[in-house]
């Protein structure tokens, strides 16, 4: 389970294969949305709770989990199943709604080092979010309309307060949407790319987290950061991918 | 959610002052420094270096624009015209926007130096907590710099910060500080400070059943302890004064004091034709206007 602070996910596994997963609104009651996730990722995988041998929770609120047996670090998560995913992963950047991240992991998936960009809206999906509303764009075409931009204008990347009256300020000197939009990006790819120089950029390097399947960050990021990221099928899941995976591990180690 | 009441929470007074004592004439060297902020606009008029009249506006979208109107607001009933100015300082955030300017100097020197003409020279740090930055600037016993420290642009504790929150509990700006201290017990800070966070961490706050007093100590804290840090890092030594908007937020400055465990220079009663703290960056501007003009002058007699 990763409960975050928008979203809970789960993901069920047996004998170290997927078989089923959940996503549900954290709303205010994250701990009822989980058991609504649990229910029907186990639904998908034909099983009953009582089947499940662990129960292992992550992210943000992982405190008002039910079920769950044992905690795991978000960045544990991350690096666990990024390289489950992605055996050559050595560094995971993970940008959620309200919290960006960088891991630094080994060939086992177990995490070296790691920086944060805690509690800050900037560098992370709620300053898209934010943005798009300054622009009156909905938030899933932010993206696309970013990749038609033909330049950038540059604004405030580091506090979403700042950063939108900039976006006011651009629509007054009448820019293009498409190239506020990829200003937006850009900006929020410069501090993320920061973040990730903090800690070094050791390849391959995959980008995780609900913000990488936006594709307007993703393109922002990768010039940038002049590679090409790796981005896993379904990045929202990996948090609980991870938390699964370790679970498997403390089943062997304390089977019931 | 000031759409909904009509109530613009946020606003925060726009004046105009001229000190009675003072008569000028073609004379005396009058100079002015017009200090563009990111949410303040202000200008100030000095004769012979001395405060004369000074004029704070709202900031608009276009800089230039910002300066005139606060410059001709500082001018106004005064009876003089922007060519009586011998020489006119540009400062803040906006200064290379200033067109009337005869020369632009940072922020960071201009309020140094009106630290020194507000209070005196017994200052040495002075935290000036602006629309979108906050800075710790230490001087010397003349008003110049020795050294200063920055935050990253962050909004948390900055005037458009207290603005956003200002909306957000529904009260006016101005009463922000003095509601922040109607708590029987301190409250912990919050842990977060993001004003972007706030507007739901805030409300779920609000819904836990914290009283709005609460909510705004718990917040305030925290931006006075970010403000103390800053000043620990330059490096406290007394006195200590707060200029920029904020220092009329007698929340965080009473705070700041508490928590650094020292007590900063009276604040001016800028009500009743005290000087306004606000107004350090272009009074600074203005007095650094003549040193300028005394300067070109003997260059020229020379």
């Amino acid at each position: 389970m990763d409960l975050g602070t928008q979203r809970v996910q789960v993901v069920v596994l047996k004998d170290g294969k997927i078989v089923g997963r959940a996503l549900a609104m954290s709303g205010f009651d994250p701990t009822k949305a989980a058991e609504q996730a649990v229910n029907e990722a186990l639904e998908q995988a034909n099983l009953k709770l009582s089947n499940v041998n662990h129960f292992a929770a992550t992210g943000s609120a992982l405190d008002m989990a039910p079920y769950a047996n044992s905690k795991v670090s978000m960045m544990g998560a991350d690096a666990k199943a990024a390289v489950f995913l992605v055996p050559k992963a050595r560094t995971i950047i993970d940008v959620g709604a309200e919290e960006a991240r960088a891991v630094k992991c080994d060939e086992k998936g177990v995490m070296v080092d790691f920086v944060l960009n805690e509690r800050c809206a900037a560098g992370a999906g709620a300053f898209i979010e934010a943005m798009a509303r300054a622009l009156e764009v909905k938030m899933e075409d932010m993206g696309p309309l970013a990749l038609k931009a033909e330049r950038a204008s540059p604004i405030n990347a580091s506090c979403v307060i700042f950063g939108e009256s900039d976006v006011v300020s651009l629509i007054h000197r009448q820019e293009s949407k498409p190239e506020i939009a990829r200003a937006v990006y850009d900006a929020m790819a410069d501090r993320v790319s920061a973040m990730v120089h903090r800690l070094g950029i050791n390849p391959e390097v995959v980008l995780v987290g609900g913000v990488a399947k936006d594709p307007g960050f993703v393109v922002s990021l990768n010039r940038k950061l002049g590679i090409n990221v790796v981005i896993p099928e379904d990045p929202e899941y990996v948090g609980a991918l991870g938390a699964a995976l370790i679970a498997a591990t403390r089943v062997k180690e304390d089977p019931k | 959610m000031s759409q909904q009441t009509g109530t613009e929470f946020w606003r925060w007074q726009e004046y105009h002052r001229i000190l009675p004592n003072l008569k000028w004439s073609d004379k005396d060297i009058i100079t002015a420094g017009v200090d563009v902020g990111s949410v303040g606009s202000k200008a100030a008029v000095m004769v012979n270096g001395q405060a004369y009249s000074w004029g704070i506006t709202r900031t608009g979208s276009n800089s230039p624009e910002s300066a005139k109107k606060a410059l001709d607001y500082a001018l106004a009933d005064t009876g003089l015209k922007v060519s009586d100015l011998k020489f006119i300082v540009g400062t803040g955030y906006g200064r290379v926007n200033v067109p009337m300017a005869n020369k632009a100097i940072t922020e960071i020197a201009c309020h140094a130096k009106g630290a020194n003409y507000i209070w005196g020279p017994s200052v040495r740090t002075v935290l000036d907590v602006g629309g979108q930055d906050i800075k710790a600037i230490k001087i010397d016993e003349t008003g110049r710099v020795v050294s200063f420290l920055m935050n990253d642009k962050c909004a948390a504790g900055t005037g458009r910060g207290m603005e956003v929150f200002a909306d957000l509990l529904q009260i006016p700006i101005e009463e922000i500080g003095g509601i922040s201290l109607k708590v029987e017990k301190e409250p912990e800070p919050v842990s977060c400070t993001c004003v972007a966070f706030a507007k739901t961490e805030a409300m779920g706050l609000l819904r836990k059943g914290w009283s709005k007093e609460k909510v705004l100590a718990a917040y305030t804290r925290a931006m006075a302890v970010r403000m103390a840090n800053l000043i620990n890092r330059v490096g406290l030594e007394k006195e200590l004064v707060v200029t920029g908007g904020q220092s009329k937020n007698i929340g965080i400055v009473s705070r700041i004091e508490t928590i650094l465990g020292v007590k900063c220079l009276p604040m001016p009663n800028w009500r009743e034709g005290g000087l306004d703290p606000m107004v350090a960056g272009a009074l600074g501007a203005a007095s650094l206007a003549k040193a300028l003009y005394e300067k070109a002058q003997k260059g020229r007699v020379l």
